[in-house]
């Protein structure tokens, strides 16, 4: 069975920070299969002939027969098991690397990488998530809809999803031109256009190939709580952004390319993963508009899990921020009142008109006053579930990766055909084929999976 | 005031190409049938182009015959030119396309409804539906009669209120001065049909004893014609054809065009209707494309009864003055003399929105329409149309499931679709590139497409049928003797690989897979094939395609596969959109408005994006 088809799928099922332990699950008929291929146990027993619900203990082995990880294995045969087939748990030693390694390697091995969700899903159509269960799903899913829609577009950074969609116009425009020579060859010539094509498929080609290798190396998506701050310019986002990398600043990862839009850092706070986004660009419209700058600051808002305002306390509120305060209202968010330690002109009473009182925070980005108990805000919201957190990463970069490969794969027969000097009209095969799996990755493919995807954003990897 | 009552299962209102189609088929389904035309004379007219077929219209032709239908039979009888057309392209793009003799092709139609049971023709105006309780009980004609039926079928193409337009001359006409339908609009309107206003337009006849025709290149038929229909013989078409002639506008044309056009009563506002981008009238194409030195100008005859000349390419509704200078222009033209004028017409007719794939009003039950009068134009969509409604209207006085097309079945399924579905601003053209799946979506193919179909339908013979299904076995049979016969790599096959220029062979290997090969094919092959059966061109012609193009029809099925997956996914027409949570307001009006019949559909109207329809697929699901 090929790996698009298998039944078996898998994915980690842990989040993805660095210290906790990593699971990787895997599900479906041959997941025995799988795992018999890759593990070498203590004792050399088959894991067909187990019994259900034993634990392992052994090594994960690469394709050369090298350790990756010493694991324990737990194995839960169907229908006793979270999706109600045969189901495998990798217990790893954690840390975002090794994990990896274990699924990429279950993944060589005949699984294919969950779909985000299908742990969940499976277990629904195998009825073992209740009505009530699946109604409250349901419920999340429709008041989450729009955001949930836009998922995969929000999580790729401008410069990815600029680049895709880029593509999409290329190939759309040949295959428009290509059907509009066929309907009207009076007026449009396909004369020499199958060279024009191929000078503009060669290097889309070499580009996808080269995003596939960022893929690999996850350096497209990041992971954590989409964190944005707003507020003025001179409020003092950057000043409390520091002080809140402060000490964490040697974990703090600058992953390439992501600051050519906006200025974007990841930090962990108590172990948890925060992707900052601090508004930047509104320093230098400020003279201009300051209202292009908010505009910009909303757009950004929209895909985030979390928003920080950061609130002047030596400046009266304007209509700006009265905005920005009402964006706050549809978000999990907190207020950061700073400046403190300046003559305040905005009380805290005047805010509390716009938010609940218990999200405002006073803070001093000069004086480090109030930074802990930000801190331990965080980790509180992130404790009680309040916060979405970003771990479906790995599985999406792989989504994304199969996409990738699938439009690679139409690309490169498309420019066989005009090696092979095939008729145009056949090319417009390969090209919508093309077009169709970059949509899916930013999410402008209508196919049946679009349902599928919404699940993403409720329960990943789960 | 006694007025006359008579009573009929189906009445078709319109004898033009989608009536006598869906007259034809409610008739032959057995069902009393009663056909309305404004002029007895103008049965099957072709008021604009004398010929039928063309670039993906020919597919709807073939379409059209593999159901059932006539005018695959009819232009048959009655061309003067047969042409296949793109054969150096893809086996996709291939479409034949037939000059007709205007007057034979009228009488052989009227003919042939004339000698069809269960079908009465009569020259009348309707001019209001009768309606109880959402239903369709009846048609009243101008004079007052009363025509009871089950079912009726509104074929109306350009006569509703039409007017005809060049310069700042307009006749209150239809085509070719025949008399306008000024009564149903009213009607239609009262009974809630939204009615929009499209325009068309034709260009001149011009007589053909003043054209010089040795400044122009005679465009010959084909050597071996092709006939329309699969019933047809195809020794039967093999005639002594006349040509037809290309010439090309030039500069002094388009000046001429450029200095008048404020004359033009598109500009000058007379014209209010939309027309049609595709088939566009020669002062749009100088406007349009203004880099452009010269358009093709294709001189066809109009019959054998006549000298009169049709100028395809240059319909216009400029005044007659600046149509005799531009014409005159023309190499060939240039003493030339106008029979007919060139002009724009004007018409009302239906938004489609308000139809089902089944072409019934979804609002008022047993009321179909077809053909010019729901946004499209030419000849061969309403003929298209006209047999899917007519055999639909048949099908529900029967109390039967409805004929419904979908994209990946056929051209008429994508021209239906289209016209229920998408924001159609101006008369609806069928092309290629409408038709995603055109790969499988062959004229060569459309018996295997479509013969079953029509078949249950009851429109297709048992004899045409098992025709059919012999053919596909034996397409069958010699595509499975070529992927199954292997040739190894002895002398012989290898000095037949070197004289082709082709690579020699190491190992077993199918004749179908050497057929891939771009410098042998299967004539060639038959040297080193001495099993092969002896075969009719059109087995061997499916044999070829099958498997020369087999990796891209495979893939183009996968596609077909997605989409029906989708298309599968039903929607109730009554479902209140607004009901769910989420879906965008535009999203939500446009779904209320069209009703969509499943999740495939609703992806495909304007305005309902991608996050619409995962919000729905949810909804499904819960």
């Amino acid at each position: 069975m090929s790996r698009e088809t298998s039944k078996t799928f898998a994915a980690i099922a842990t989040a993805m920070s660095p210290g906790s332990i990593g699971i990787v699950r895997i599900s479906g008929p041959e997941s025995f299969d799988v795992i018999q291929r890759i593990f070498r146990p203590a004792n050399a027993a088959r894991f067909s002939k187990m019994e259900t619900h034993t634990v392992h203990y052994g090594h994960i082995l690469s394709e050369t027969g090298a350790v990756i990880d010493e694991v324990m294995v737990l194995l839960m045969r169907g229908p006793k098991s979270f999706t109600a087939e045969d189901t495998v748990e990798i217990d790893t030693h954690g840390g975002i690397l090794v994990t990896r390694q274990v699924l990429e390697r279950v993944l060589s091995a005949g699984a294919r990488v969950a779909e985000p969700g299908e742990f969940t899903k499976q277990a629904f159509l195998n009825g073992r998530v209740d009505l009530s269960e699946a109604e409250a799903v349901m419920d999340l899913i429709n008041s989450k809809n729009a955001f949930a829609a836009s998922a995969a577009l929000s999580q790729l950074q401008g410069s990815v999803r600029n680049e895709i969609k880029s593509m999409r116009d290329v190939l759309l425009d040949a295959v428009a031109f290509i059907e509009a020579a066929l309907d009207d060859p009076e007026h449009i010539s396909l004369d020499g256009y199958s060279d024009e094509l191929r000078e503009k498929l060669e290097p889309m080609e070499k580009k996808i190939r080269k995003m596939i290798e960022d893929y690999q190396d996850g350096a497209v998506l990041k992971e954590g709580v989409k964190t944005v701050l707003l507020g003025k310019p001179n409020a003092g986002k950057s000043s409390l952004l520091n002080a809140l990398l402060g000490q964490d600043r040697a974990i703090v990862t600058d992953i390439a390319g992501t600051t050519r839009d906006t200025l974007s850092e990841q930090v962990y706070i108590g172990g948890i993963g925060f992707e900052f986004t601090d508004t930047a660009g509104i320093r230098e419209t400020q003279d201009v508009v300051e209202t292009i700058g908010v505009e910009r600051s909303i757009s950004q808002a929209e895909g985030a899990d979390l928003l920080l305002f950061v609130a002047d306390a030596s400046l009266p509120l304007d209509d700006n921020d009265r905005r920005i305060l009402e964006i706050l209202r549809q978000k999990k968010s907190l207020v950061l009142y700073n400046k403190t330690d300046l003559a305040p002109q905005l009380t805290i009473d005047e805010l509390s008109k716009y938010c609940a009182a218990d999200t405002i925070l006073p803070v001093s980005a000069k004086t480090g006053e109030g930074m802990d108990a930000i801190k331990e805000r965080l980790v509180a919201m992130f404790r009680a579930g309040e916060l979405l957190y970003n771990d479906e990463v790995l599985i999406t970069n792989a989504r994304h990766k199969e996409a990738l490969e699938m439009a690679l794969g139409s690309l490169r027969q498309a420019l066989e055909g005009i090696y092979g000097e095939v008729s145009e009209d056949f090319l417009t095969i390969d090209l919508l084929d093309a077009y169709e799996a970059l949509g899916r990755i930013t999410g402008e493919t209508l196919d049946e999976d679009v349902a599928d995807r919404i699940f993403e954003k409720f329960c990943m990897g789960k | 005031m006694a007025v006359v009552e008579e009573y009929y299962d189906v009445v078709v209102v319109g004898a033009g190409h989608a009536g006598c189609e869906a007259a034809l088929a409610a008739a032959r389904l057995g069902l009393s049938t009663i056909v309305f035309t404004v002029s007895i004379d103008s049965i099957a007219l072709m008021p604009c182009n004398p010929n039928v077929g063309g670039s993906s219209k020919g597919h709807i032709v073939r379409e059209v015959d593999a159901l059932g239908g006539e005018m695959g039979k009819n232009i048959d009888k009655t061309f003067i030119q047969s042409k296949m057309l793109n054969e150096s392209k893809g086996p996709a793009v291939h479409s034949l396309r037939a000059q007709a003799d205007k007057k034979m092709y009228s009488q052989a139609m009227r003919e042939t409804m004339e000698h069809t049971e269960n079908l009465t023709i009569r020259q009348a105006e309707a001019a209001d539906l009768i309606v109880e309780n959402g239903r369709l009980t009846g048609i009243r004609t101008v004079s007052g009669a009363i025509y009871h039926c089950k079912a009726a079928v509104l074929c109306t193409g350009t006569y509703l209120k039409a007017r005809c337009i060049y310069g700042d001359v307009s006749n209150p006409t239809g085509p070719n001065g025949l008399q306008a339908a000024n009564h149903l609009t009213a009607s239609l309107i009262e009974h809630g049909i939204t009615v929009r206003r499209f325009k068309t337009g034709t260009p001149a006849r011009v007589d053909g004893r003043t054209i010089d025709y040795s400044k122009m290149a005679e465009q010959f038929g084909d050597k071996v014609v092709v006939p329309f229909s699969f019933s047809t013989d195809p020794a039967s078409v093999q005639k002594e054809q006349v040509s037809c002639w290309l010439t090309y506008t030039n500069e002094e044309t388009h000046k001429i065009i450029r200095d008048n056009i404020d004359r033009s009563p598109l500009f000058t506002g007379v014209i209010e209707g939309t027309g049609p981008r595709y088939c566009p009238s020669i002062e749009d194409k100088v406007v349009k494309f203004p880099d452009k030195e010269r358009h093709q100008v294709f001189i066809e005859p109009e019959g054998l009864y006549t000298t009169e000349m049709y100028l395809g390419g240059m319909s216009s509704s400029l005044p007659e003055d600046v149509q005799y200078a531009m014409y005159r222009t023309v190499p060939g033209l240039e003493n030339v003399k106008i029979v007919r004028n060139a002009y724009a017409i004007e018409y009302d007719c239906i938004d489609p929105h308000q139809l089902k794939h089944s072409l019934e009003f979804k609002e008022i039950s047993g009321l179909f329409s077809a053909g010019q009068i729901n946004g499209s134009s030419g000849y061969e969509e309403a003929a298209g149309q006209g047999i899917i409604a007519g055999m639909n209207a048949a099908l529900f006085c029967l109390g039967k499931e409805p004929v419904v097309l979908d994209r990946s079945q056929a051209y008429i399924g994508v021209l239906i679709d289209d016209l229920v579905t998408k924001e159609t601003t101006e008369p609806y053209r069928m092309m290629t590139s409408r038709a995603e799946y055109r790969l499988v979506l062959r004229q060569d193919n459309a018996d295997l497409r479509l013969r079953a179909i029509g078949h249950d339908a009851g429109l297709v013979s048992d004899e045409d049928y098992n025709k059919m299904l012999a053919k596909k076995e034996c397409i069958d049979r010699e595509v499975n003797r070529l992927k199954t016969t292997i040739l190894g790599g002895n002398e012989t096959v290898n000095a037949f690989m070197v004289k082709h220029g082709s690579t020699a062979l190491n190992n077993g290997t199918s004749l179908s897979e050497l057929m891939k090969r771009p410098e042998l094919d299967y004539e060639k092959l038959a040297e080193i094939d001495p099993e092969r059966p002896e075969l009719p061109a059109d087995i061997v012609e499916q044999v070829c395609i099958q498997i020369k193009y087999e990796g891209y029809i495979a893939k183009q099925e996968k596609q077909i596969e997605n989409f029906k997956k989708l298309e599968n996914k039903k929607l109730s027409p009554n479902f209140d959109y607004s009901t769910i949570k989420g879906l965008r307001k535009e999203a939500i009006q446009k779904l209320n408005k069209i009703k969509p019949a499943s999740i495939g559909q609703a992806g495909r109207i304007s305005g309902v994006s991608p996050a619409d329809i995962a919000v729905l697929l949810v909804a499904l699901k819960s």
